[in-house]
């Protein structure tokens, strides 16, 4: 079935220059990635997850207006600290959403010798074009992803995030294809995700996949929550606790996360 | 008798190469002719030997018990310490390796009247103790100490900056420490090798002109040859005969010791390293491991025990002391790595050991524990070295990079927390420092301190105006940093000239060469108060709030200004100003014995201290509130992240910080990855991104809020956890509670 081309967004610009919306940055991220890292908070998200901790970068199209340049040079005064494994990180929000910005930024990074990392949940991922060669030119571009998988069952997937998981989990089967070096993490909520059958079911998926260097479990936290308060907006899982510390331990069994080492010699 | 000296030496030299070493007393040249250099990882390192744990268990319950009993569980109140002025002590004779205490008795505090006499009676007063009436009468009536004759001499302007906290911390009633003695040499060569050296000196100081330099040489180097000769006695009663060179590594360490143990029982100096002696210590293990006179386990129990020996180390303080140097420090400085001047490594097997002990006997703040930091380091070793950060906290990094460049030698050691000195030929006047953020308040006050209104500095016009002027301040403050720098060099050179005179450090300096290189030491405090204040004058629009005297005692900026900490070129330009300047200032002045200025950004942990007898400054920070310890931005300021915090403080040049310039960094284990190998990455990263931005020091804590937390409601759970403060290591549960608090509430860098 040959879809029909998607309806192209209008790029944001000043002065011919393309412009991202930036929520904020954080100069040592080292979570973010391999090594220590730049992070770009960007600002937009279609998906409205239960336990997001920054509900804040919902909203698009708004946030600090940044060139690529703009951003490059905040960036830059920290470059001594990357080592051979930091670099720049690209978060959300949804940096997906700002693809053309996130293509700009990670050319210029890698004329520069600077390692790219893209941190992403893929909902925006399709393989219609002319999107599909956009996400192409990005991954050109792009040294490593770090995928959120938020639920390895679609329809629960939609429950918790308000979408489906398919083209999701395409995304991933893609990156696969073409040996894009990605980290999987998977959050752990006790009564959405924090079920064996589904985690067991998300292990055996990820080991399909061949591109995968690290598999991390994010224990639910509630430091967020606060902001859901001041935005005057609902928080859906009020009364949930993070997990223990033996059902992390449980996830991290069932996704097999002491098979996934190749993060210890990347690059390499 | 020449020939047999002959064959000993040869015999205790075996199998080192020669060099210039055996012809001149010169431990850089053996260490250089001799070291080995060690690329490989942690792997090798063996665990505790059954009598290292009892003597580890002992001392622990004995630490322990101290600090129930309050602090001090014994103390002599009569017998003035001296190098030979008591038996030998031993914790347990029959399983020690390395022997000497300070005492008769572990755990038993020596009374060290030179510096003050007042002072030592007070400490032992503090702990329950009376200190005899004979030694006090000796000491008061019928000669004296350091302290009456800084006294005697001192001018009411020194005695009212002193007394008003513009300038704290003076060892103008304790000894004033930071000498390294070059402790190898008494391993290297025996004490008889060494006297003779000295003999040899005497004979030759001065051209026959008897002019004062030269009487008061003659008279230290004849002094110095009297330690050397109290050195091999105090040895003798230990049942060692160190007149001649040690012929094993057991016998070199434990040379060395009685080098060390001699130096403090000598003096309670503010800090007293022991040098840099991993790769000294390592060629003797080495050559004996080859033997096959020891094995690894053997090896790690020298150095085991001779660190024990170290941990012991302690002085009887008074409370106002401890509220500026908190949990006792006493800087038993050991200094790591680090490179050769010729590119080389000097990452031994026993750098390893040494951090080996953190693990074989858990964590502890002495000795301080400095890593000589270079780009070059292996990375094995680099990532060894920040494993043992996540794991304890009790490491201090410092840029080699720098420092070598800086001295000039591969042979420097740090000499008290933070700051450098040549082993062989420097030494440092120790100088405690000035408050910078009260010198901000005095120009804005016309030299009345804030709290009481007693007119300490000069009486300059006031700012009198609502809103204060940033080019009228600048003016006032420039002319009450000169005042500053007057009143704070000539404390100093005061307190020198007595310290020379009435508690003169002959063991140390009898271990170093006779012709000296000498710093003067000076200090800040209140950095970034101080900093922040001026841009908020400059940035912020600020309005004065004055009392009834007309002092400015509150203030409130209309505007946003930027802050130092953020990488802001505005904010940290004024940093980096104020540092210069007052340097400039000081560096008019006559400073004693020729000797060089430097300044250090320090405050080991009385930024408590200072920020109490602090009145409100213009950045915002209230009465009485802390400041950031050493050249840390202030509390809350950085708003851009740890590395934009650290690339502030890299900014602070060394070259006029040639002290230090002290970094204390907090930050959760989640932050720095998510497994311990990630974790190690980062800090290596972080260290090495520091450095390569000219960062001079870097404590390192790794640890959550909550643990402190919880330490402080529950001490007993956590007898010996370990934080760094500025420039030491402490025990948390030794720390005043207000101090606690402090650690707590400083800036944490975590994600969430």
């Amino acid at each position: 079935m040959v879809k029909s081309p998607l309806r192209e967004r209008k790029v944001p610009k000043r002065n011919g220059e393309i412009l991202g919306f930036v929520h904020s940055t954080e100069s040592f991220g080292a979570v973010d990635g391999p090594g220590i890292r730049f992070v770009a908070f960007m600002q937009g998200c279609n998906m409205r997850c239960q336990f997001c901790h920054n509900p804040d970068t919902w909203k698009k199209n708004v946030g600090t207006e940044m060139t690529t340049d703009e951003l490059l040079e905040k960036a830059l005064p920290f470059r001594q600290f990357w080592g051979d494994k930091g670099g720049i990180t690209l978060s959300g929000g949804e940096i997906l959403l700002q693809i053309e910005f996130a293509t700009e930024l990670f050319t210029k990074c890698k004329k520069l010798g600077i390692n790219t990392c893209l941190d992403t949940c893929g909902q925006p991922f399709t393989r219609r074009q002319p999107w599909f060669d956009k996400f192409q030119r990005l991954m050109d571009v792009t040294d490593i992803l770090l995928v959120d998988i938020k639920h390895i069952n679609s329809d629960e997937h939609r429950k918790l995030t308000g979408y489906r998981n398919e083209n999701i989990l395409d995304m991933c089967q893609y990156l696969s294809d073409i040996g894009k070096p990605v980290w999987i993490r998977h959050v752990l909520i006790p009564e959405r995700t924090d079920f064996d059958n589904y985690l067991t079911e998300l292990g055996d998926y990820i080991k399909t996949l061949k591109n995968v260097k690290k598999v991390e479990v994010l224990p639910y936290h509630t430091m967020g929550v606060h902001k859901y308060h001041e935005m005057g907006i609902k928080y859906k899982l009020e009364g949930i606790e993070p997990p223990t510390s033996d059902r992390v331990a449980n996830a991290e069994k069932l996704l097999h996360i002491e098979d996934y080492k190749g993060y210890l010699d990347w690059p390499s | 008798m020449k020939q047999m000296e002959r064959e000993t030496s040869q015999k205790a030299w075996d199998e080192f190469k020669g060099g210039q070493w055996q012809s001149e007393i010169d431990i850089r040249d053996f260490i250089q002719q001799n070291y080995h250099q060690y690329n490989g990882d942690e792997s090798f390192l063996e665990g505790p030997t059954e009598n290292t744990k009892v003597l580890n268990d002992e001392l622990t319950k004995l630490k322990l018990e101290e600090r129930a009993a309050g602090g001090v569980l014994d103390a002599d109140t009569k017998v003035v310490s001296t190098i030979t002025s008591h038996g030998p002590g031993y914790l347990d004779k029959d399983r020690e390796k390395i022997v000497g205490l300070q005492t008769d008795k572990p755990m038993k505090k020596a009374l060290m009247p030179f510096g003050g006499i007042r002072m030592a009676a007070e400490a032992l007063k503090s702990y329950g103790f009376e200190i005899d009436p004979e030694t006090t009468h000796i000491f008061t009536d019928i000669t004296k100490s350091h302290n009456q004759g800084v006294f005697d001499a001192y001018t009411p302007e020194v005695r009212r900056a002193r007394h008003y906290k513009i300038v704290t911390g003076l060892p103008d009633a304790y000894g004033r420490g930071r000498l390294v003695g070059d402790f190898p040499r008494v391993a290297l060569y025996g004490i008889d090798r060494l006297v003779q050296a000295k003999l040899n000196d005497l004979d030759n100081y001065g051209d026959q002109e008897m002019t004062d330099e030269v009487i008061q040489m003659r008279e230290e180097i004849s002094e110095q040859i009297r330690a050397l000769n109290q050195i091999k006695e105090m040895a003798a009663s230990y049942g060692f005969d160190i007149s001649k060179p040690a012929t094993n590594a057991e016998e070199a360490i434990q040379w060395l010791y009685f080098g060390y143990l001699a130096a403090i029982k000598q003096q309670n100096g503010a800090a007293m390293s022991i040098g840099r002696i991993d790769t000294f210590i390592d060629i003797y293990l080495e050559r004996d491991l080859k033997r096959g006179l020891l094995t690894e386990t053997e090896a790690q129990e020298l150095v085991d025990q001779f660190t024990m020996k170290l941990r012991m180390v302690s002085f009887i303080r008074t409370p106002e002391y401890n509220s500026l140097f908190s949990g006792n420090p006493i800087w038993a400085t050991l200094s790591l790595a680090g490179m050769g001047l010729d590119g080389e490594h000097h990452v031994t097997k026993t750098a390893y050991r040494f951090l080996n002990t953190l693990s074989n006997m858990g964590a502890a703040p002495e000795p301080n524990i400095t890593l000589l930091w270079s780009q070059k380091l292996p990375e094995t070793f680099k990532r060894y070295a920040a494993s043992v950060s996540v794991e304890s906290s009790t490491i201090q990094y410092e840029n080699d990079d720098l420092m070598l460049k800086q001295w000039g030698t591969d042979y420097y050691a740090i000499a008290c927390c933070v700051s450098a000195q040549p082993v062989a030929d420097g030494i440092q006047y120790f100088g405690a420092r000035a408050n910078l953020a009260k010198t901000v308040l005095y120009a804005i006050n016309g030299g009345k301190d804030e709290i009481g209104a007693a007119q300490v500095g000069p009486a300059y016009a006031p700012i009198t105006s609502e809103y204060i002027d940033y080019d009228e301040f600048m003016q006032k403050f420039d002319a009450m940093l000169d005042w500053l720098a007057d009143v704070y060099v000539n404390a100093l050179n005061t307190i020198h000239y007595m310290h020379d005179k009435y508690y003169y450090e002959s063991a140390q300096l009898a271990l170093k060469d006779t012709r000296l290189d000498r710093t003067f030491a000076t200090g800040i405090s209140g950095l970034s108060v101080a900093a922040d204040s001026i841009s908020a004058i400059k940035y912020g629009h600020v309005k004065a709030i004055r009392d009834e005297n007309g002092i400015a005692v509150d203030f409130k900026a209309d505007n946003d200004f930027p802050k130092y900490g953020n990488n802001d070129e505005r904010a940290d330009e004024i940093a980096v100003w104020l540092v210069k300047s007052l340097f400039t200032k000081m560096n008019r002045h006559h400073l004693y014995r020729g000797s060089k200025l430097s300044t250090s950004v320090l405050t080991i942990t009385s930024n408590v201290v200072y920020g109490k007898n602090t009145g409100t400054t213009p950045d915002g920070r209230k009465k009485g509130e802390p400041f950031a310890p050493g050249a840390n931005p202030a509390y809350g300021a950085e708003q851009n992240g740890a590395l934009a915090s650290l690339l502030s403080v890299a900014k602070i040049p060394y070259k006029y910080a040639t002290d230090g310039i002290s970094n204390t960094f907090a930050v959760t284990p989640t932050t720095l990855g998510h497994d311990p190998k990630l974790q190690e990455d980062t800090l290596v990263n972080m260290i090495n991104g520091y450095m390569k931005n000219n960062g001079h020091h870097l404590n390192i804590n790794v640890f959550k809020r909550d643990t402190l937390l919880d330490a402080q409601k529950h001490p007993e759970k956590y007898p010996t956890l370990t934080i760094r403060v500025s420039g030491y290591c402490v025990y948390f549960a030794d720390l005043t509670k207000e101090q606690q608090d402090d650690v707590i509430s400083r800036t944490f860098h975590e994600t969430m």
